[in-house]
């Protein structure tokens, strides 16, 4: 590959202290949610981050982007340094990386119609004029499979799988370059998930999207990821092409992992 | 001799604001001594209501329920409270998805599970019942139990918390487990052992168990026989080879197919379920799949009965009036079984 990474993350560490005191001053111990681990994403590729629950998936996620200041570390976004960026200094840069998350019905505000949810973004940025800003809007909502009339709707008169799309719309209004989706299946049923999956996919290819897809579920990550890294406390283990780590996995706890995930086949099942 | 379980003409339904939600609407199921039953079914399909309304913990204001629930024999639906309380966890007992929530935080894992001894067997002393939780404890593969039982549920990972939590079910020796998602919330390492757990605490016992999952990959792991259910009613029913080798409704196909498959080249794209189920408020007559599916005919304006259509598989039954070998014709997509091509 040539192409320059559009993320490339060195040696990302962060630390949780665990204090104690009168004062809180003293630091006892520290959490090492993610302690160390390197990669790098070249644009329109998805790398899939897989792990258990603890595994420091969602925080890495975070302090990749800024969300939470990482302890140390470097993450280069498009060549340009940006861990421990400040607030005002990560503002213009926020429209380039935008988040997917797990729970649709936690991620939305259930007192905004659709309409106003995806077009918040806009808002914030102050981009385009109101009509503007709905003409994106109704586009972008055709775009993920959505009617232009959701727009009026609130998100509990919509399903799981239409709630999941309103994120993906609200993430994608800004034209971001690279999406950090953190589970973005795992809370729907498994044939709304496929529907999602194959709107990810289809997504990037006419958006040109990179994909940070983190989840739990390395059948789901190997489906949508083109590598895979995987995680367990805190560091990445093995990573690598996602069906080669699949089928012949060189660290011991990705083969647990393997190991351990059902079979939906009960010949194969038994034969085990 | 009767079945440990038999449920007939189940129907719930809850009153709401908009109207009355038919949760469960005729369901037939008879669970058998020693086997493991997989009720699998996406959200809203009526699975964990069906199991809520087995063990009597649907019955509250504005709840309508009709039709039967036997246990051995035994008439439970309408049963007074104390008749059911005897029943509830001395012959049918419950595992649910979270075990913390199940477990009083402020006391030890060990005393509570003793307590359901207690309240059963009062004849019991407390060190007996003690040493019986020990046992149990043992037994569902806690390491250590002598000092585990003293524990607290917070000193517990999710997956001991759930063998704890197991433990307690099987406490009384009851004759049917209902193990609601008992997986769901663990890691799937985690699951694995849970898995391997119930399968043989279910032959050992011989125990009549009924899983609720939504997971076909946890089917295949521990099964007997599995009914799938879909806006309230059992749409197929088979043994564990009749419903992934020869599946013949349609919902099937659509769930199997869009299930992700690790042991398999990955496909393009995943096959899919088009559209989102229906709402249990209004379901018009007919088929409640048939808007979803692109087999869909005339006939399907009239719901069909769950019936046995192939003469050499005697107990698969199913809800499709599609003919057995155009089933067998149209499930192949692409060489595997699934509803239609992943179109775009």
């Amino acid at each position: 590959m040539t192409d320059a990474p559009l993320l490339e993350v060195t040696d990302l560490v962060k630390h949780f202290p665990v204090r104690r005191g009168v004062l809180r001053d003293r630091e006892v111990d520290r959490v090492r949610a993610v302690d160390g681990i390197s990669f790098s994403l070249p644009p329109g590729q998805t790398l899939g981050l897989v792990g258990e629950s603890g595994s420091g998936k969602s925080t890495a996620c975070r302090a990749v982007l800024q969300l939470l200041r990482p302890t140390s570390g470097s993450v280069r976004f498009e060549g340009r340094e940006i861990a421990g960026l400040r607030r005002r200094a990560m503002r213009p840069l926020r429209r380039q990386m935008q988040m997917v998350f797990q729970d649709p019905q936690a991620s939305l505000n259930p007192r905004r119609r659709i309409g106003q949810i995806v077009a918040d973004p806009l808002r914030r940025q102050g981009i385009g004029s109101g009509g503007e800003r709905r003409r994106r809007v109704e586009e972008m909502l055709e775009r993920v499979g959505l009617e232009t009339a959701h727009r009026q709707r609130y998100p509990h008169e919509l399903s799981g799988g239409q709630r999941q799309r309103v994120g993906i719309a609200r993430a994608l209004i800004l034209e971001p370059k690279l999406v950090v989706a953190d589970e973005p299946v795992s809370a729907l049923d498994v044939s709304i998930q496929a529907q999602i999956v194959n709107l990810l996919a289809d997504l990037q290819e006419q958006l040109g999207l990179t994909y940070l897809f983190v989840a739990h579920d390395i059948g789901v990550v190997r489906h949508v990821a083109d590598r895979i890294a995987v995680m367990h406390e805190g560091r990445i283990v093995e990573q690598g092409d996602a069906d080669q780590i699949c089928e012949r996995p060189a660290d011991p706890y990705t083969k647990q992992l393997l190991a351990s995930v059902p079979i939906p086949d009960p010949r194969r099942a038994r034969a085990r | 001799m009767s079945a440990p379980l038999e449920i007939a003409g189940l129907r719930v339904g809850f009153a709401t604001e908009d109207g009355l939600v038919q949760a469960v609407d005729g369901v037939d199921l008879e669970l058998r001594a020693g086997e493991v039953l997989a009720l699998v079914g996406e959200s809203g399909s009526g699975k964990s209501v069906t199991a809520q309304t087995a063990i009597g913990l649907t019955g509250a204001a504005g709840v309508r329920i009709e039709g039967s629930v036997r246990l051995g024999g035994e008439e439970l639906l309408g049963a007074d409270e104390e008749v059911l309380r005897g029943v509830r966890g001395e012959r049918i007992a419950m595992v649910f998805q979270d075990p913390m929530t199940s477990f009083n935080p402020v006391y030890r894992l060990g005393a509570q599970v003793a307590e359901a001894i207690l309240a059963h067997r009062p004849r019991t002393s407390k060190a007996e019942a003690r040493a019986q939780v020990v046992e149990l404890f043992g037994a569902v593969g806690i390491p250590d139990p002598e000092r585990r039982v003293d524990s607290y549920p917070h000193e517990f990972s999710g997956g001991m918390r759930q063998r704890a939590m197991i433990a307690m079910a099987l406490a009384l020796e009851p004759e049917v487990l209902i193990a609601d998602e008992p997986t769901t919330a663990l890691d799937v390492t985690v699951q694995a052992q849970i898995l391997e757990l119930l399968g043989r605490l279910n032959r050992e016992r011989g125990l009549a168990t009924l899983l609720i999952t939504h997971d076909f990959g946890v089917v295949a792991e521990v099964a007997d026989r599995v009914a799938v259910m879909y806006a309230g009613r059992v749409v197929e029913e088979g043994t564990l080879d009749e419903i992934f080798y020869d599946p013949q409704h349609p919902y099937t196909w659509g769930l199997l197919g869009s299930t992700v498959r690790l042991d398999r080249e990955r496909p393009r794209r995943l096959p899919q379920i088009g559209g989102a189920p229906p709402s249990l408020l209004e379901l018009p007559p007919g088929c409640a799949f048939r808007e979803r599916c692109p087999h869909a005919f005339a006939s399907c304006g009239e719901m069909p009965p769950l019936a046995a259509r192939l003469t050499d598989e005697p107990g698969h039954r199913d809800r499709c009036w599609l003919e057995p070998a155009a089933k067998r014709e149209r499930r192949q997509v692409e060489g595997r079984i699934g509803l239609e091509a992943p179109g775009r």
